[in-house]
């Protein structure tokens, strides 16, 4: 990391950091009260990737995101009240309470949903691309986000050699988080290297340190910008760690303590405060003030939301066509 | 103010539809296979590319997961793709796209995004395409909300009825007979369309409602023939579209005639014959049931490649002719 941005950035990728940890450690917390009636599948230890790649993408452009979805979410700009109520199942939702954890979508910010069949969203983010260039959109582009484990799965592979063969206007980002579900990528992947992908499909191709928010951002930023002048896809790797749980019946049973820790350690919020520090951008008070404020909005967000009423379930087969 | 009509295939109802809607709205785009200068699978886009350019005819690899994602994204973004699946049995390729993307989307997202596509394939048998090209799996698609399912018989409702799915901002499943796409019938010129869930009396009658769709249609009409040789008037129902299904003129027919067979070249046990039954028994028509309604449906195995075979696998019009003078008593 290297401090060559304004004090006004680095503020907005750490409260959307902090935002995206407290949202996911709120919900937790939630969900043990016995207030959330589903499952979760949360992010905390992503947050660079996941702030640090939205940061980097146009409001206008987007974005079709996964079961573990709730960071790009937030970092695309969708307002984490009725995204609260909403995995609260509650009416006044991002969709009315229908969807869940795992299906927020919110068009006015390009999120035009969120998945929970691993890598079906892929194809969907394909053809958002292919609206852009019929109708001849300037600077707008797709961004596919999808996991290690969706990886290996037909709907992505088969999106990534279409993407190519038409020459679509879409990133497809990788946040390798290490395991799928319990499965470490060694063991499910022919070969790890996951460039040589985006590489044998005539991708533009990089990987960035998914822990590092700059380094993330500067990586994402640089594809769209090669998206859009040279008019094929580009293909993001991001390396991270799921400190989160798979969902929430998840035991850790296959990764130890040590490994977590390491990880804890040298996640991407520890790691960029200590940047700001270092660098003199923030003061350990100024800081703290951003963290106690962050801590209290999410408590706002949190009551707010335990508030809102339940959907009526009348009238539900009405809703289903248009 | 009648339409002129005029004198074409099913396959050229097909293409009419398609370029009539391109032409109208330069949003509705096709995606498939071979769908360009080869025309597709049946030739039903024939010319096309030529009329409309590769940015309007989409060429796909064969990818069906990808490019039925890509056109369900493409959907939601403000484009109205038609797709081409060579063969509607390729379904099962890109079922989950159909089935948890494009069919819930609507719902799951309440009502953010709507999904305007329409899938076509050709289905059905009768070809000796044998066990993975001839299959009719309405069943499958009528069972998930979200899907509307239309099966045209004629050259004028596959017309007037892709029109209308070309327009609905739901996803549609439209099944193209096979067998039927060089069948030749009068269709409307001009402006024309079909609405999505109405039945239609083929034929009127007084003793029994045969209730079908698709390629039957025709041969449940000639049973009818034979029927009225024998004094028996039979009533024939083509449903057209079987989601969203028109139960009403179901119950009405029935309610008239008093007797009822459902057929269909769908495998019988757990078809969508069971569903219409059950519409009846369930509706207005059930107190009025002279006979206990009865199904004739596919055999329930693969469908075989030899002719003999093959043929025995599906109603014959003698199985059909059978039911009902059995119910006659």
């Amino acid at each position: 990391m290297t401090a060559s941005y304004n004090k006004e950035f680095y503020l907005d990728l750490l409260q959307k950091m902090l935002k995206v940890n407290r949202f996911e450690e709120s919900v937790k917390a939630l969900y043990a009260r016995g207030l959330i009636h589903g499952t979760l599948h949360l992010c905390v230890g992503e947050e660079a990737s996941v702030v640090g790649s939205t940061a980097a993408l146009k409001k206008d452009d987007y974005i079709l995101t996964t079961h573990r979805g709730h960071g790009e979410c937030i970092g695309k700009g969708v307002d984490v009240k009725p995204m609260m109520a909403e995995i609260l199942g509650r009416a006044s939702g991002t969709n009315g309470g229908i969807g869940g954890s795992m299906h927020i979508c919110d068009k006015s910010c390009g999120v035009i949903g969120s998945n929970g069949i691993v890598g079906a969203g892929v194809p969907t983010a394909c053809g958002a691309a292919l609206s852009i260039r019929l109708k001849k959109i300037p600077d707008r582009v797709s961004v596919s986000f999808f996991g290690d484990g969706a990886a290996n799965s037909g709907a992505v592979l088969e999106s990534m050699n279409l993407a190519g063969a038409w020459k679509l206007p879409v990133i497809f980002i990788l946040e390798d988080n290490h395991y799928a579900v319990s499965t470490p990528v060694e063991r499910s992947a022919a070969d790890p290297d996951f460039k040589k992908r985006g590489t044998a499909f005539g991708f533009l191709t990089c990987e960035a340190d998914g822990n590092d928010v700059l380094e993330v951002y500067e990586t994402v930023s640089r594809a769209r910008a090669a998206v859009l002048e040279e008019g094929r896809p580009a293909f993001v790797i991001l390396h991270t760690y799921r400190i989160s749980g798979h969902s929430r019946s998840d035991q850790n049973v296959y990764r130890t303590e040590k490994e977590m820790q390491y990880w804890k350690d040298n996640g991407p919020i520890v790691r960029f405060r200590d940047f700001l520090l270092k660098e003199e951008i923030f003061s350990e008070n100024e800081l703290e003030t951003i963290e106690a404020a962050a801590e209290r909005e999410m408590k706002d967000v949190v009551s707010w939301a335990l508030r809102q009423p339940y959907p009526e379930p009348d009238g539900m087969e009405e809703r289903v066509y248009v | 103010m009648q339409n002129e009509t005029k004198i074409i295939t099913y396959r050229e109802a097909v293409r009419e539809a398609l370029q009539e809607e391109m032409a109208l709205d330069d949003d509705v785009i096709l995606m498939g296979e071979d769908i360009g200068i080869y025309g597709g699978g049946f030739g039903a886009t024939c010319g096309l590319l030529e009329r409309f350019g590769k940015d309007r005819v989409l060429e796909t690899p064969i990818s069906e997961t990808a490019f039925v994602g890509t056109a369900i994204g493409a959907a939601v973004t403000g484009m109205r793709p038609v797709v081409e699946l060579m063969f509607s049995d390729f379904m099962s390729v890109c079922w989950d796209q159909i089935m948890n993307e494009a069919a819930k989307m609507h719902f799951m997202y309440a009502g953010s995004l709507k999904v305007p596509l329409v899938i076509r394939a050709a289905a059905g048998g009768g070809t000796g395409a044998a066990a993975q090209h001839s299959q009719s799996l309405e069943a499958m698609y009528c069972h998930v909300p979200g899907l509307k399912v239309v099966v045209p018989s004629t050259p004028q409702d596959a017309k007037g009825l892709l029109k209308s799915a070309v327009r609905d901002d739901n996803p549609v499943i439209f099944l193209e007979q096979k067998l039927l796409y060089n069948t030749k019938g009068a269709v409307p010129q001009g402006e024309f369309t079909i609405p999505l869930g109405k039945a239609d009396i083929k034929r009127n009658g007084t003793d029994v409602t045969l209730i079908t769709y698709g390629r039957m249609v025709q041969m449940c009409m000639n049973v009818a023939e034979w029927l009225a040789l024998d004094g028996i008037s039979a009533e024939i129902l083509d449903l057209r579209t079987l989601s969203p299904l028109d139960t009403e003129t179901i119950n009405a027919s029935v309610k008239k005639t008093g007797r009822a067979v459902v057929v269909h070249e769908a495998v019988q046990f757990g078809g969508f014959g069971a569903e219409i039954v059950s519409q009846i028994m369930e509706g207005e028509a059930f107190r009025y049931l002279k006979s206990p309604v009865r199904r004739v449906g596919g055999r329930f195995c693969p469908i075989p490649c030899s002719p003999e075979m093959e043929k025995n696998v599906f109603p014959t019009p003698q199985r059909i002719e059978a039911a009902v003078l059995e119910m006659m008593g």
